[in-house]
């Protein structure tokens, strides 16, 4: 039916901090402890979860901008971290990454339209002669006008930078792009012009996303499957339909109880989380959650919850379910 | 019909603005600074004087003639003539042409070996960086003015004819001063490479060569531009130092330091300004219009600087 198109297998992350040179202790924090998911081509996996819960550091490890810890990342079935410099370059052209902040991923001193095409010609999908028409059909792709591709990306509001970003992206022609919060740092109508780009790309060049993301709405609107992560695990993994009808986790209905609803008499209950989330230096034990869940009980101290299917290709970590 | 849709053809006909380059915007936001364009021009004035000036003066450069010695400024010799009967503006002139191309050239060479290896040492870290930094640390760790002295004082030992001594100062100037400039690009270089748009280049699978070249050093351009400016001048007070104490450039090839050491004495001190004051003064205009430049040169790139 589909083709898996990237497979991450019990994926670690751990970034040390020793504390100074006469400290034997060595701590290390585990951005991301022990992740597995799959994504099939055409899907769109939304990655949701709380600030520090890992997110972007799952999306910079499997393009391998981080090494990693342990695990496996397979992308078309090829370990991406045990790629040489020359099949590294390969995977580049393939898959993209789009950052969160379009003001300090672009290059300040480099026009628009030279930081859409140098990476075409390094990777020869583009000469010096043809590169200049390429690009201008890529930043129509994208929304831009011709005339940007002349000017500094400083001369650019929060949105347009964001679509140059994308259409840098989209000029290699790659068929997965890692979205870390793309629209997190633009406002709400220009979020939606980006999303509604997205999706036409999407059906356009029939592209797999890897969407990273705090905001259940966007996720929402986009995405095919969803996972929801807390403190380096993921707790929750279901189809979005799936997933937004039949919350099973704790940590997931609380989420969604949190999602605003434009309409002042709807009355619902919310979930309220006590406390912040741990120190990933030191996670609670057993089920990482328990420090803040409604239904923990001593079990979930001492015993890690295994992630199991609970049919419909519905997965979850927790005793209670 | 026709002119609705010729007035929305109108309309939708695409504005060419082609923004200009970096360079151009920090121009014009430099000619707004008086102070620095004085400086700027003066600085072009002085080069077409060293330059171009000689090919006006009726006067040869080693040509003496005792009858004519230390004449004071006149008609004829507008700055006087020195002991040696020589005209004191044409060498002032050529002097220039020599501490001005000294005070460049070491500049431009240092530039050139600090930018690259600050560039590499802070691109690949590691080994490359410890040895690099290391050999820059033992080099800024000598006091510079009396190595450059010794250097110097082999140099007149083993007779090196006054033609090379030229080059040979410049090399010297040079190795003094790439280990700053090294260092300030390194730690440029250490912070731009963690910025996203470099992790861009990363995920975008750029050539190392072109992520050094293309993205890292164009954007340490703007500071390098403006130390280097303030070294050209460091470089020229070294030169003169060290032409003063006779370690530099030697007579008879001129230079403004070794004209000012030709008036080391009491008598031409008290009696024959006109043998110093000129070199004197051109030095320190000089540097002191470098600098100013300098600093224009900073507000101009870094407009957020300022205001």
């Amino acid at each position: 039916m589909s083709e898996t198109l990237l497979e991450v297998k019990n994926l670690k992350k751990y970034y040390s901090s020793s504390k100074g040179i006469f400290s034997k202790k060595n701590e290390s924090v585990k951005a991301v402890d022990g992740v597995s998911f799959t994504i099939e081509k055409g899907d769109v996996f939304g990655l949701v979860g709380e600030s520090g819960s890992g997110k972007s550091t799952i999306g910079k490890t499997i393009l391998r901008l981080h090494d990693k810890t342990e695990g496996e990342v397979r992308f078309k079935g090829e370990d991406v971290f045990s790629l040489i410099k020359k099949d590294l370059r390969r995977l580049r052209v393939q898959t993209q990454l789009v950052f969160q902040d379009p003001f300090s991923s672009l290059n300040p001193r480099i026009r628009v339209g030279d930081a859409i095409g140098e990476a075409m010609v390094q990777h020869g999908l583009a000469t010096n002669k043809d590169v200049r028409e390429k690009v201008l059909q890529v930043m129509e792709t994208c929304g831009l006008s011709p005339y940007h591709a002349d000017r500094y990306p400083h001369e650019f509001s929060g949105g347009q930078r964001q679509r140059i970003v994308i259409a840098r992206a989209m000029a290699l022609n790659p068929e997965f792009l890692v979205m870390d919060e793309p629209v997190a740092a633009l406002d709400v109508s220009i979020q939606a012009q980006i999303i509604n780009l997205f999706s036409e790309l999407r059906k356009k060049n029939g592209l797999s996303y890897l969407f990273i993301s705090h905001d259940l709405s966007v996720v929402e609107h986009l995405c095919t499957k969803i996972a929801i992560m807390y403190l380096g695990n993921i707790v929750e993994m279901a189809t979005k339909e799936e997933l937004f009808d039949n919350p099973l986790h704790p940590y997931t209905k609380a989420l969604l109880s949190a999602v605003p609803i434009p309409d002042p008499r709807v009355k619902r209950e919310r979930i309220i989380l006590k406390g912040d989330i741990p120190s990933p230096v030191n996670p609670p034990s057993g089920c990482k959650f328990r420090t803040r869940c409604p239904i923990a009980t001593e079990l979930c101290a001492e015993k890690v919850p295994e992630f199991r299917d609970v049919g419909n290709e519905h997965f979850t970590a927790c005793h209670y379910v | 019909m026709e002119t609705v849709k010729q007035l929305i053809y109108k309309e939708k006909k695409p504005v060419k603005v082609k923004s200009p380059s970096l360079w151009k915007q920090t121009y014009r936001r430099l000619k707004k600074n008086k102070l620095a364009m004085i400086s700027l021009f003066f600085l072009i004035f002085m080069f077409l004087l060293s330059f171009v000036g000689p090919y006006f003066s009726p006067y040869i450069l080693d040509r003496t003639d005792i009858a004519y010695a230390n004449r004071p400024p006149s008609a004829s010799h507008w700055l006087g003539t020195d002991n040696y009967g020589r005209d004191v503006l044409t060498r002032l002139m050529m002097a220039g042409q020599i501490s001005l191309t000294i005070g460049l050239a070491s500049m431009f060479l240092s530039i050139v070996i600090g930018a690259f290896l600050g560039a590499v040492s802070g691109f690949y870290r590691g080994v490359v960086d410890l040895v690099i930094m290391r050999l820059a640390d033992i080099l800024m760790s000598i006091p510079g003015l009396p190595l450059l002295l010794i250097m110097g004082a082999i140099l007149s030992e083993w007779k090196v004819p006054s033609e090379y001594r030229l080059y040979i100062i410049m090399i010297m100037l040079s190795v003094v001063g790439w280990p700053a400039l090294a260092r300030l690009v390194r730690g440029q270089i250490l912070s731009l490479r963690e910025q996203p748009f470099m992790q861009a280049t990363e995920v975008l699978g750029l050539s190392d060569r072109r992520k050094i070249f293309h993205h890292l050093i164009p954007n340490t351009l703007p500071l390098l531009l403006v130390v280097a400016t303030l070294n050209v001048a460091g470089s020229i007070l070294s030169e003169s130092a060290l032409s003063f104490l006779g370690l530099g450039v030697v007579p008879p090839t001129p230079s403004w330091g070794n004209m000012m050491d030709a008036a080391n004495n009491y008598m031409d001190f008290r009696k024959r300004p006109w043998l110093w004051i000129p070199p004197g003064l051109t030095i320190f205009l000089t540097v002191v219009s470098i600098n100013l430049l300098g600093d224009g040169l900073r507000d101009a790139l870094d407009p957020k600087m300022k205001r």
